[in-house]
């Protein structure tokens, strides 16, 4: 896009980054349509999935899905629905996708942010060291530990965890949000159970709260760490090699702080992208995670109505998800675009 | 110096020159990258030799459960007869491995010629032409790409597993599909750089046709970015691959063994303590994975400028003393 941003404002750039998002959540609308209706297969009586159902029963479904319009009227009804806000109906239970969004949303957004923070902390540290240190002992020992982590299924990490800390020791619950009791007795304001137990100062239930999170949140982070540790120590190679580091050095600045005050901080402004860009790898690794966990977040869900061939509602959470994707990378833009100004050019 | 004549070169030495010439880096690795290439290309060569020999070296049938008349044990932990226990169906586990080895590189490997065939002609040709095709191409791959690959595979494997079932083909298909922007992103745009090279403008200027430069000039000059890319991917294909069985949307466990699939049935197991159903099939993830990254990573380093580390260059003081470079650090 050299040709629209080039030598542009801050201004003019947020516009044009903005006007860009347009085409590309058409595209990708289009592309979930053309994949769910163009692929072979009838919706319907998958998700009936063999019973043996009347065809009026099949023609009434049909009727009120609108599968019994022409493609391109379909097309432009679902493009209107999602425009609204309003993401289709489930075949199998009838439940609102936006439903789905909002209850089981909120569980793999607390998963998934605090997965973040996580990678954030454990990536962060040893990329930096690694890089710091290269060629050292220190150096390969990061990059080993972030190869290895990153060659880590999630669900291996998971069941080793559930099996170490769930059944041998015995310290930490392997399964779900919450316990039971926990979830009778808990306010629900905003369906982020963290939220809700410290708003409602129910301290008993933050702590059980917190202790279902721990598993699921260092399993999905740690796989999440490995492309920072990567990512971050090349920055690091690379911001030491800068000029700048060379003249700071030549101004008799103690080693010390040319690496922890100059080149560090440098090396930090990508991560920024980096977090935008782990995010489809995050979210990808929410879907393994929560299956293993039994946590019941989008991804949950989303298994679930797969095994009952329920095309709207892949549908719709697909779009959900493609969604948040453009969304969370066009406010990483703008962030970067206000922290860097070299990026504008 | 005088330029010495250069006898006539037959085609195939010029490209025995040219390979030798690619390979060159790697024989040039030293340190850290080198001890990479090699014990990853270690790793990978095992798990090759393991999935061609399968039928020697396993004990049993990948969905053998019974031996001589009589069944196995169920979930019997690992003993001299099953080294590394049996699942709940009685098979044994170590076969499973062995076998798994087998599916895990076959998908593998036809989903990168899938994903590669796609891409890479894709990115020649939007990179070399440019315009229109480039820029819808570019929109088209660039919001597939921001797309959560996981899902995506996700997808298309449940809307063929319709139609063609759940095999080796379905499982390949969805894992291709997922990389072939990124081949697409990272050819086209080393196209667009070397488009303006002078020697792909002198091709232009005796009036070579826009197919014969691309195929002669610019490919060649390309392709050496595919195997760093190609194998990085190969260990996310498998991770992909292990991901989509684990979901229930990977290979029909009749079929073949899946270490994917063999995970999620272990899922039960864990809760109840039984610790070899999740760890051995683990186990060969993370080897073959960790194998070949570590392969990719090295060629990666050997091969990326920015990357790259020569040795000491050795200097001949008997002749000209030049001055000794000591660690030529390319890029900038």
């Amino acid at each position: 896009m050299a040709a629209v941003a080039q030598g542009t404002s801050l201004k003019s750039y947020l516009l044009t980054r903005l006007v860009l998002v347009v085409p590309m959540v058409l595209i990708l609308l289009t592309f979930v349509f053309l994949l769910m209706r163009v692929a072979p297969g009838d919706p319907i009586s998958a998700a009936l999935g063999g019973h043996n159902v009347p065809q009026s029963v099949i023609d009434q479904i049909k009727h009120r899905l609108g599968f019994d319009k022409p493609l391109w009227q379909q097309y432009v009804e679902y493009l209107g629905n999602i425009f609204r806000g309003n993401f289709g109906t489930t075949i199998t239970d009838q439940r609102p996708v936006s439903d789905i969004i909002l209850t089981n949303g909120a569980a793999t957004l607390e998963l998934t942010f605090f997965a973040m923070i996580v990678a954030l902390v454990v990536g962060v540290f040893v990329g930096l060291l690694a890089g710091r240190f290269r060629d050292t002992s220190v150096d390969v020992g990061g990059r080993m530990f972030g190869i290895v982590i990153y060659a880590m299924p999630v669900f291996f990490i998971g069941l080793m965890a559930q099996l170490l800390f769930g059944s041998v020791l015995g310290w930490l619950p392997t399964s779900g949000r919450a316990s039971p009791i926990t979830q009778a007795t808990l306010q629900t304001h905003t369906n982020l159970f963290v939220i809700d137990s410290i708003y409602d100062r129910n301290w008993g239930a933050l702590k059980d709260v917190m202790l279902h999170l721990i598993l699921p949140a260092v399993t999905l982070g740690l796989v999440t760490a490995g492309v920072f540790i990567r990512l971050i120590r090349v920055n690091v190679i690379r911001t030491m090699k800068d000029d700048y580091i060379e003249a700071a050095r030549a101004r008799g600045i103690r080693e010390r702080d040319v690496v922890y005050r100059h080149a560090f901080k440098n090396a930090l402004v990508p991560v920024i992208t980096v977090i935008g860009l782990s995010l489809a790898l995050l979210l990808g690794g929410a879907v393994v995670t929560e299956t293993t966990f039994n946590w019941p977040g989008i991804g949950h869900e989303l298994v679930l109505y797969l095994e009952n061939r329920d095309y709207s509602a892949v549908q719709g959470i697909v779009v959900v998800f493609g969604l948040v994707v453009v969304f969370v990378s066009l406010v990483i833009d703008f962030v970067n675009a206000f922290i860097d100004p070299r990026i504008r050019y | 110096m005088a330029i010495p004549v250069q006898p006539i070169e037959s085609p195939f030495r010029r490209r025995a020159r040219g390979l030798g010439r690619a390979v060159g880096p790697i024989r040039e690795a030293r340190g850290f990258p080198r001890l990479m290439l090699y014990i990853g290309a270690g790793i990978t060569l095992l798990f090759v030799l393991l999935a061609l020999l399968a039928p020697v070296i396993s004990p049993y049938d990948f969905d053998q459960y019974q031996s001589g008349g009589h069944r196995f044990p169920q979930l019997a932990s690992p003993s001299s007869g099953h080294w590394m226990g049996t699942t709940v169906q009685s098979t044994d586990v170590m076969s499973r491995v062995i076998w798994g080895a087998q599916t895990e590189l076959k998908v593998v490997f036809i989903s990168l010629v899938f994903a590669i065939t796609v891409g890479v002609p894709l990115g020649l040709l939007s990179g070399y032409f440019g315009g229109k095709l480039d820029r819808g191409l570019v929109l088209v791959m660039d919001a597939l790409y921001a797309f959560p690959y996981l899902l995506l595979a996700i997808v298309i494997a449940f809307l063929l597993s319709n139609s063609i079932g759940k095999g080796v083909l379905t499982a390949a298909i969805a894992i291709s599909a997922t990389y072939v922007p990124l081949y697409f992103r990272v050819v086209r745009n080393q196209v667009i750089a070397l488009r303006e090279e002078s020697y792909v403008e002198a091709a232009r200027a005796l009036g070579a046709k826009p197919l014969t430069i691309i195929r002669k000039y610019v490919f060649h000059n390309v392709v050496q970015n595919v195997p760093p890319i190609a194998t990085l991917n190969a260990a996310d294909a498998i991770l992909l691959l292990t991901a989509l069985g684990f979901l229930g949307y990977g290979i029909q466990p009749t079929d073949a063994a899946e270490w994917g699939y063999d995970s999620s049935r272990a899922v039960s197991d864990a809760a109840s303590g039984i610790w070899w159903t999740a760890l051995f099939p683990g186990i060969a993830i993370v080897l073959l994975v960790t194998g070949l990254t570590l392969v990719g990573e090295g060629l990666n380093e050997t091969m990326n400028p920015v990357l790259r580390r020569r040795r000491v260059q050795r200097v001949n003081f008997d002749q000209e003393p030049e001055p000794p470079i000591v660690e030529a650090v390319e890029g900038s």
